[in-house]
């Protein structure tokens, strides 16, 4: 692999996969995310990984869950369509704590949509998607360097908290060239799942450390027996109707979550300081949203940007504390408003927000911000 | 009474088990455990797969490495953790909605890749743990809650789906021949490529009452008296032959396995 590519986004999360020790691909073609399928099957088992095309989206998301229980990293790819089909699957992987990574190249819809064209319609889906209560992790990058790093990141935290990691990429971001450096991993750069240390006799597959909620991951073949459910079970794995131990797997499985939620949760500001205005955008869209903000700062106008790196968990406190000196803050996304929703939850009223829905097939130019930054200001 | 070595096998801290006192599944169940048994498997290098229903708690009692996924994907699950780990023996358990309905697709896929899992499918011709609903292979003509008129579509021939998809080692028995079971399912185990075992059980609780086979013994005498071996239906007329089930090894053959089609293509690739 070189030191420095010349990539598209599609490209780099394969890399990156591969990088972050990703031996299993399983999944099905999709547009706009085929891409990272094409490269897992021609780069996995040149590193003795192991590629397989299977016949639809949920048994794409079925072979990546199992050969995570045999011990594999494991990727799957899709995009808005394929992604629906996932979420059943996807829902087991939250219920058995089995860490996989799932990248969803947003197309808009909704059903067929826009397979060729940029949206992020999907970021509820990706909170809600499957059915039942559960915590999400979340990315979204918004480079194409940046696909390469947080797949890594994200196959890290899979591992590290014990469940599935999605990231949320869009068209215009896998298909987009642009020079992606690749930094040396070392080996203490990467997490593997916590392994039991007690003998297979003594293991308890589904009980957690108080210290951090996370039970420890045996593989299958490796002398532990143990047993995988998607029904709601007791510490020794197996299906429950007791209240207490219903109630102590559901709550263990937000906790998980939100007690890390601080070392999960990623954001980047620009012109924060003193800013009156706020944009507020992820993905793509936080491209032109930060162009726009250049844009009127030259102008002489108080705007600053924020873009949540996780969209799940969102950055709520650190809008909130934002919220408190801004007076206005502008959501522009490509869709008919769904992150808005979450920030307004997050100031409270403490700022007024604008949302800016684009649902047209395009991304934002900096101007159509920049527009709506003037009107305000 | 199973033997030790069966018992072993067994998950007894998690009786008692969800079955219908005189159900089949226990019987395919120790035909399995003798299987595995008498073919020296370590219950730490044996996987069992399921999807959802009746059939699929099978997984949860027995101690081995098994998972209990979603309904009708078990094959999906089971694929990832053969292709990760080929050297694992795998099997899937599965009924006959499992199979041929939700997971018609992954079945058929399966077989196609013939890769090295051993599924046994458990014919039951309905849906027992909803409460009775018709399945793919609900006779024509019989009772259930969702065909209160009785069913008008014609059902599956699983066995002849899973030669027609290229599976290396199709059969079919009864649980009125639990030793047959138990050597088709070794064959099946044995034998290097995706292997289909359909073992004729039934559900005297939601099909049984509503078809005139109301206890066990009523089924057990059903299929004694109506499935006809392979080799003696061979010489029968089609005419005898209605209302018949032909029991017996339909395929097999040796093809290409999948996972070791895999390793040597990773062998080609890395020189």
């Amino acid at each position: 692999m070189p030191e420095v590519a010349f990539w598209q986004g599609n490209e780099a999360i394969a890399y990156g996969a591969l990088a972050a020790g990703c031996r299993f691909f399983g999944g099905y073609p999709i547009t706009p995310s085929s891409e990272i399928a094409e490269i897992m099957a021609e780069e996995l088992p040149k590193v003795n990984g192991r590629f397989i095309q299977m016949e639809d989206e949920i048994a794409g998301m079925a072979a990546v869950i199992g050969a995570s229980i045999a011990g594999l990293k494991s990727l799957t790819a899709t995009s808005g369509p394929g992604f629906s089909l996932k979420q059943e699957n996807l829902g087991l992987a939250y219920m058995a704590e089995i860490p996989v990574v799932l990248v969803d190249v947003m197309r808009g819809g909704p059903s067929t949509g826009l397979p060729t064209k940029i949206a992020q319609q999907d970021v509820m889906q990706a909170r809600w998607g499957t059915h039942g209560d559960h915590g999400t992790i979340c990315y979204s990058p918004a480079s194409v360097q940046e696909c390469y790093d947080i797949t890594v990141k994200a196959f890290n935290a899979a591992e590290r908290y014990r469940q599935p990691v999605l990231i949320l990429s869009d068209e215009v971001l896998g298909h987009m060239r642009e020079k992606v450096v690749m930094k040396k991993l070392d080996p203490t750069q990467l997490v593997n799942r916590k392994r039991p240390n007690v003998v297979p006799e003594k293991f308890i597959p589904s009980l957690a450390d108080p210290k951090d909620d996370l039970p420890c991951m045996a593989s299958f073949g490796d002398g532990y027996r143990w047993h995988v459910t998607g029904l709601t079970h007791n510490d020794w794995g197996f299906p429950t109707n007791n209240p207490e131990e219903i109630e102590k797997k559901m709550k263990r499985l937000m906790r998980k979550i939100d007690r890390f939620r601080d070392d999960i949760v990623e954001y980047e500001t620009a012109f924060t300081d003193d800013a009156e205005i706020l944009v507020l955008a992820y993905g793509s869209v936080a491209r032109s949203s930060l162009s726009a903000v250049n844009e009127a700062r030259s102008r002489g106008i108080k705007a600053g940007f924020f873009r949540p790196v996780t969209l799940w968990p969102f950055p709520d406190k650190e809008v909130e504390k934002l919220a408190r000196k801004i007076k206005t803050i502008i959501v522009p996304e490509l869709n008919c408003g769904q992150m808005v929703l979450e920030v307004e939850r997050a100031v409270h009223g403490r700022s007024k927000v604008v949302a800016q829905s684009l649902v047209d097939g395009e991304l934002f130019k900096p101007d159509q911000i920049f527009k709506v930054i003037e009107e305000v200001a | 009474m199973p033997g030790q070595e069966v018992v072993s096998w067994l998950r007894t801290r998690f009786f008692p088990h969800i079955w219908c006192p005189g159900c089949g599944h226990g019987i395919i169940m120790h035909s399995l455990l003798r299987a595995l048994v008498t073919l020296d498997k370590k219950q730490s290098e044996t996987v069992i797969a399921s999807g959802i229903g009746c059939s699929s708690r099978m997984a949860g009692y027995i101690d081995a490495c098994t998972v209990h996924t979603t309904h009708g994907r078990s094959l999906g699950f089971a694929t990832g953790i053969k292709l990760a780990k080929p050297e694992l023996t795998v099997i899937d358990v599965m009924g006959d909605g499992d199979c041929s309905a939700i997971g018609g697709n992954h079945f058929i896929h399966a077989c196609r890749r013939n890769i090295d899992i051993t599924a046994i499918v458990m014919n039951n011709n309905i849906y027992g743990m909803t409460g009775g609903q018709a399945s793919p292979t609900t006779p024509v003509g019989s009772m259930a809650t969702t065909t209160p008129y009785g069913a008008i579509d014609p059902s599956f021939d699983i066995c002849k789906l899973a030669e027609g998809a290229g599976a290396s080692y199709v059969a079919r028995t009864s649980i009125a021949n639990p030793k047959q079971a138990e050597q088709y399912i070794m064959k099946g185990i044995q034998k290097k490529g995706f292997s289909v075992i359909e073992v004729l059980t039934h559900c005297h609780t939601t099909f049984g009452r509503r078809n005139n086979r109301k206890t066990p013994i009523d089924n057990v005498n059903f299929f004694k008296a109506n499935t006809v071996p392979l080799s003696k239906a061979k010489d029968m007329c089609e005419e005898d032959l209605v209302g018949k089930i032909v029991i017996g090894e339909f395929v097999d053959k040796d093809v290409p396995e999948y996972t070791a089609q895999y390793l040597s293509l990773i062998e080609r690739v890395r020189g």
